[in-house]
């Protein structure tokens, strides 16, 4: 995959919250004014019709990546490119709003992303309207009708509202408004999060379908390890910020290289009961606004040394794999 | 076999509404040991949360238990008395929530809310329940409990706060644990954490588990054996093993197929169960899953199936019967 030109570049990506006292309290209390790294140094390329993930727990900033990627939230530093084209810098309005046509998200709660007093169909026009990518009414109605059939839901579906549809439904609803402006790029945070799990794997399904028939770049936010396996090509593991490692998905599983990793994986419930025996695990995600000197993960880490209390380091190659850890560039582990 | 801490029996709950009864829960039976883990797994809507609801004695009106019976230590506790259920709860019945600030009071500090449980299920001296309650901290894995129990809820983490209610749980020694989704607001490696911890007490205990989740995953590190719930009815029921490996009834096994896997090679399609759980007012005649069911025949459209033995697993389908002349 790396061999073909990246669609999407994400380079050096870093946000930061000012998460400050208001001015008099911090005049009255003689407080400093105080800052949280949600995200440091991201960076990564995902090409043509690749799906690359990013996995982490609770605050590791991958909902901030995600943000940064589709345009929502501008980034701190750093810069994310489609096509070569700064997303944050297009050289033309015009320019901005073609690029904004070619990108799409689809966010974990199905029952919140939806006007709740607009028909389906309307929601589902809306892109169309707002690019105008139809000549006519006639056209746009098609069209609907068109996506509609695309995720499994009937035409005559566009006339209800969001309210008469199931969970899953919904989120067929919301992959369909993504998919209303033809992108060739899709950020989904948490899709199936909401989700039961037979439902779950109809959307999985739909997804991984819609990609082959459509050729559509995914960059797929989730907690869960067993659907980032089931549908990247390349997963990206995160920890306070900082991408940990970026791996192919076979080789992260086969034999993840960075002690957070490991970690993580020996964490997930195991439906095989293959009765391995598990590390337990020590400790939780320290408070980003005062992270760990050194490597983030120092403190929760049993392959620690002098070095990584002092330095943070830096995401170098391992193999085919990307590593950010001391013990793994020294061989140590 | 020894008698059973929890049993429960042909369990009903419904909604009395102006358009007749929904039945959410609907001839519910299993029975828990002590030292054992039942896990109860099931989508949303399957009545999972409920049937644990009706064992403690809190239905929210108007749910309400209209048949069957439940049975602790071979005593009936679905018709005692408000009262009388009230000094069950907490004393031989514990209860763990999936959101741990839901069951802690938010003004009181976390020593203060363990004394006052320990001194209402026990007539122990402040002084006394005040150790009692560092000791369980310790237990709970808090490190530093004599400081920590000043401290106020919000103070604690998500897996603290887990912690601290596990403790509030446990501290009368009840008899029988029920956890509603306890770790599903917690990250992985919290979650298995949790999940460790709850074992260990309970085993240590010899505490009947009656866990509810959504997540197969947590059931199969936990428990014993396995309830597997559709539509408010048992679809499946048997040791844990034996469930997971060979799974009878074709709602699990379309389940087991549509969870993706984090070991092995990566399937290229989940399996797919078509359509979802019905409503509780459109619950299909004969078995509720025949409408899904790609393997439902006749029968299974006009009878209901009663569940059906099958090695040490028991479930309720038709293909298990033995004029049903399928081999399952």
């Amino acid at each position: 995959m790396s061999s073909a030109p990246a669609l999407v570049e994400a380079h050096n990506l870093t946000r930061v919250f000012d998460v400050s006292k208001p001015w008099l309290n911090r005049l009255l209390e003689g407080e400093r004014r105080r800052l949280l790294a949600a995200v440091t140094g991201v960076s990564f390329t995902i090409g043509k019709r690749e799906t690359l993930a990013l996995v982490g727990e609770s605050g590791s900033g991958k909902s901030t990546v995600a943000r940064m990627i589709v345009g929502l939230l501008p980034p701190t530093g750093g810069k994310v490119a489609i096509d070569g084209i700064d997303i944050w810098a297009p050289a033309s309005a015009a320019q901005r709003q073609r690029l904004r046509r070619r990108l799409q998200m689809i966010f974990q709660d199905p029952y919140a992303s939806l006007n709740p007093r607009w028909r389906v169909d309307r929601i589902i026009a809306d892109p169309i309207r707002a690019f105008r990518l139809a000549a006519d009414r006639a056209e746009i109605e098609a069209r609907v009708g068109e996506l509609l059939r695309l995720v499994g839901l009937d035409p005559a579906d566009g006339r209800k509202y969001p309210h008469e549809f199931s969970g899953g439904q919904r989120q067929r609803i919301c992959i369909a408004r993504a998919l209303s402006s033809n992108p060739e790029f899709i950020v989904c945070d948490e899709p199936t999060s909401a989700l039961d799990v037979s439902v779950q794997a109809q959307i999985l399904n739909l997804m991984r379908d819609l990609q082959d028939r459509l050729g559509l770049s995914y960059f797929f936010i989730s907690h869960n390890l067993a659907v980032v396996k089931h549908m990247a090509a390349r997963i990206g593991v995160m920890y306070l910020g900082r991408i940990v490692e970026l791996a192919p998905t076979a080789e992260l599983f086969a034999a993840p290289r960075h002690p957070y990793s490991r970690m993580l994986l020996d964490a997930v419930p195991d439906l095989a009961m293959t009765g391995r025996r598990r590390k337990p695990i020590e400790g939780e995600i320290p408070n980003p606004i005062d992270p760990p000197a050194g490597c983030p993960f120092h403190p929760r880490c049993p392959s620690a040394f002098d070095r990584c209390r002092a330095e943070t380091p830096q995401l170098l190659p391992a193999g085919s794999a990307m590593t950010a850890c001391h013990a793994v560039a020294a061989h140590k582990i | 076999m020894s008698q059973p801490v929890l049993s429960v029996r042909d369990l009903v709950v419904g909604f009395p509404t102006r358009r007749g009864v929904l039945t959410a829960v609907d001839g519910v039976s299993f029975d828990i040991a002590a030292g054992e883990v039942l896990g109860v797994v099931g989508e949303s809507g399957a009545g999972k949360s409920l049937t644990g609801a009706a064992v403690i004695g809190l239905l929210e009106p108007p749910g309400q238990i209209l048949g069957g019976s439940v049975h602790l230590e071979g005593k009936r506790i679905d018709t005692l008395e408000p009262e009388a259920m009230r000094r069950i709860r907490g004393r031989r019945i514990g209860m763990v929530f999936q959101d741990p600030l839901t069951s802690l009071n938010p003004l009181y500090r976390i020593g203060e809310q363990i004394v006052e449980t320990i001194r209402t299920h026990a007539k122990v001296s402040s002084a006394t329940a005040s150790e009692r309650a560092i000791d369980l901290l310790e237990e709970v894995g808090i490190k530093g409990a004599r400081s920590r129990i000043h401290a106020y809820p919000h103070e604690f983490s998500g897996g603290m706060r887990q912690r601290v209610v596990l403790a509030l749980a446990l501290c009368a020694e009840p008899q029988l644990l029920i956890a509603d989704e306890p770790t599903t607001a917690l990250d992985v490696s919290i979650q298995a954490q949790i999940i460790a911890l709850l074992k260990r007490l309970c085993r240590q205990r010899r505490t009947a588990v009656m866990l509810i989740t959504h997540d197969m995953g947590v059931i199969a590190e936990t428990a014993d054996r396995v309830a597997v719930m559709y539509a408010g009815r048992i679809a499946e029921i048997g040791p844990i093993g034996d469930v997971l490996r060979q799974p009878r009834h074709p709602y699990t096994q379309g389940l087991m197929g549509a969870i993706p896997a984090v070991a092995g090679a990566t399937a290229t399609r989940l399996t797919q169960i078509p359509g979802s759980m019905p409503r509780l007012n459109a619950i299909p005649a004969g078995c509720a899953f025949n409408p899904r069911c790609p393997r439902a025949f006749d029968r299974c459209r006009r009878l209901r199936p009663e569940p059906i033995t099958a090695g040490r697993t028991e479930a309720a389908c038709w293909l298990l019967a033995h004029d049903a002349g399928v081999a399952s």
